[in-house]
């Protein structure tokens, strides 16, 4: 029988505390800022790995990006994950969504066999939540964001799947294969198995594919396949504000606060 | 290049704004949206439509027509009781194509970003997501989508030149809804699209949705942030006290101590409030666009150098948990005594 198969999107991106601003280019300075997983991500791996808890399943991680992601993403081997895929090309820099979920689809592809793709929300860096969808569609599969439960039926081709929406949730039946996107902080990532570490770490092979690897149009792919561009940089216009400090012993300043607030009553 | 299924030259000068509707009414964000596309091409012949699908979209098209939209293009099926992205992407599909606007806009909330990275893709063209505000260039067509860059205070301009629709996503509560005058000749124009079920890409077995917090219509918000240390009794007193909500910053949240629903800022919500009241937040931009339009801000923070006090009407330098029950105990002082 066909082993069930799980495919976890997972990327790398600077922690965001520690990215600065050069004041005069206004770029982002990520030389210094050290790389973490995104952590939605590890919420994605956590579901992956946890269906895996309760099925014989294979859980794969595909990534996009330059080889120092490697040993940052081995971190989802020692969790549990069994395959590491990472499609790594120069051509493929500088994509956008389109170009990235063309990507990512085709890697799932030559993969093969997969039933279940799961995304983190969105990335810490674009913070655009777009990705999901946008793998959907290229593999015409059917989606379901913002997934906080997954239950798969006895004979696995179809899922179950509980989503949060704002003020309340949805539970959604979709046939498999099927895209998942699934709600940040809805788990809690699981650390590294001490069993498994140098396996992960060192031992485990990553299987690394380029352009040519995937058959990928040249069209599609990175900056050539992105139809959106970053046509400036500017700094954000904050509002003016009064700056006044209040002094005094906390008594005086709860005083003046409470004359500062009594106006905004809402209530009496 | 990647080439979208139509180009520049074909595009109509039309701004197509997408509706989401619950229970007969617009939502907010799609009324946000509708102020902000008559406001970009106001004075000019760009033509501003709205599109609905539903399974009865007749009140919220109306609505959409009181809010200033001269036309609705609207979608009914039966199937459409609720949305499913499947068929709202083919029925969007082919409205797009039929309609071949230069500019889509959408709200980004589940379903907005949902419809749109797929429509997106099956357009071949460029979607930027989360968008904090919009310009458009009304010779060129352009559309400039602005989105805040990740980490301090910078916003970055993103445009897609080649291709069209050009989509953007906007954030719910980022556009204000203007009251404007109801166009008196405004049409709504029914286009058939065969659907059936089998366009449905999932089953709804379930649905609870109670009352929806929404933080953007909060006058009064009191916000803690990682210097309250997970302590937010106070906070919700005081929110009790001045009839307001209580917000957080990101660390409170992923820490568990308050709802995500809570989350004020770039990855949160966008507040308008009269006051917003920060306790314990040091002042990361990413949070202060979440209260960038509140009238009044009031910042309590114990170090001094918190780059909070810069976007402050009032600053204390003082720990948030000494000085919120003085305040509290104030405050009932004050409305005591101007009863008495």
């Amino acid at each position: 029988m066909h082993e069930f198969h799980i495919v976890v999107c997972m990327k790398v991106v600077p922690k965001a505390e520690e990215i600065r601003v050069d004041p005069e280019s206004l770029l982002l300075d990520r030389e210094n800022a050290r790389s973490e997983i995104n952590p939605p991500d590890m919420n994605a791996i956590e579901h992956a790995l946890r269906i895996k808890d309760q099925c014989r399943a294979r859980v794969s991680i595909l990534s996009m990006g330059p080889p120092l992601f490697e040993s940052i993403l081995r971190v989802g081997l020692a969790m549990g994950a069994d395959d590491f895929y990472l499609l790594s090309d120069r051509a493929f820099a500088g994509a956008d969504t389109l170009a990235t979920t063309y990507t990512l689809a085709r890697g799932i592809d030559k993969i093969g066999d997969v039933d279940l793709v799961i995304c983190g929300e969105e990335s810490a860096d674009g913070a655009t939540g777009q990705v999901p969808a946008g793998i959907a569609e290229w593999l015409g599969w059917p989606q379901v964001t913002l997934a906080t439960e997954f239950q798969l039926s006895d004979d696995y081709t179809v899922c179950t799947a509980r989503r949060e929406i704002p003020g309340g949730y949805e539970v959604h039946r979709v046939k498999l294969p099927a895209v998942f996107s699934v709600k940040t902080a809805s788990n809690e990532p699981r650390f590294m198995d001490f069993d498994r570490k140098p396996w992960a770490m060192e031992e485990a092979g990553v299987i690394v594919w380029s352009r040519s690897d995937i058959e990928v149009e040249d069209d599609l792919i990175g900056l050539k396949g992105s139809p959106t561009i970053v046509s400036g940089l500017e700094q954000a216009e904050t509002r003016a504000r009064q700056q006044h400090m209040l002094e005094g012993d906390p008594e005086s300043i709860a005083a003046q606060l409470a004359e500062i607030l009594a106006p905004f009553h809402t209530r009496n | 290049m990647a080439v979208s299924l139509y180009g520049p030259e074909d595009a109509r000068q039309t701004v197509c704004v997408y509706l989401e509707h619950n229970a007969g009414r617009l939502e907010d964000v799609s009324l946000g949206l509708i102020s902000k596309a008559l406001e970009l091409t106001s004075g000019s012949d760009w033509r501003v439509c709205g599109l609905i699908l539903g399974d009865d979209t007749r009140k919220p098209a109306q609505e959409a027509l009181a809010r200033g939209l001269g036309e609705v293009i609207s979608i009914q099926h039966e199937i459409m009781t609720r949305f499913d992205v499947s068929a709202f992407t083919r029925a969007c599909f082919e409205v797009i194509l039929q309609e071949k606007p230069a500019v889509f806009i959408l709200g980004a909330t589940p379903d907005g970003r949902d419809l749109a990275g797929r429509l997106a893709v099956r357009l071949r063209t460029g979607l930027n997501a989360d968008c904090t505000d919009l310009r458009l260039n009304l010779e060129t067509g352009q559309l400039i989508s602005e989105v805040s860059g990740f980490g301090g205070g910078v916003i970055a301009l993103l445009e897609s030149p080649a291709h069209r629709p050009q989509m953007s996503t906007v954030r719910p509560g980022v556009f204000e809804q203007q009251f404007v005058r109801p166009v008196k000749s405004g049409v709504i124009r029914q286009i058939d699209v065969s659907l059936s079920r089998s366009d449905l890409q999932s089953e709804l077995l379930e649905r609870s949705v109670g009352e929806r917090l929404d933080l953007s219509k909060s006058q009064v918000l009191i916000c803690g942030g990682r210097g309250m240390h997970g302590e937010f009794v106070q906070l919700n007193a005081l929110a009790e006290q001045l009839g307001g909500e209580v917000g957080a910053t990101r660390p409170p949240v992923d820490e568990g101590y308050i709802e995500r629903e809570r989350q004020i800022g770039q990855t949160g919500v966008v507040c308008r409030p009269k006051l917003a009241v920060t306790c314990g937040i040091s002042g990361a931009f990413h949070f202060v666009v979440g209260i960038q339009e509140a009238d009044t801000v009031v910042a309590i923070n114990i170090d001094p150098q918190a780059e909070i006090f810069n976007y402050c009407d009032y600053g204390v330098v003082a720990d948030a948990h000494q000085v919120i029950p003085a305040l509290i105990e104030a405050l009932a002082r004050e409305s005591h005594s101007s009863h008495a």
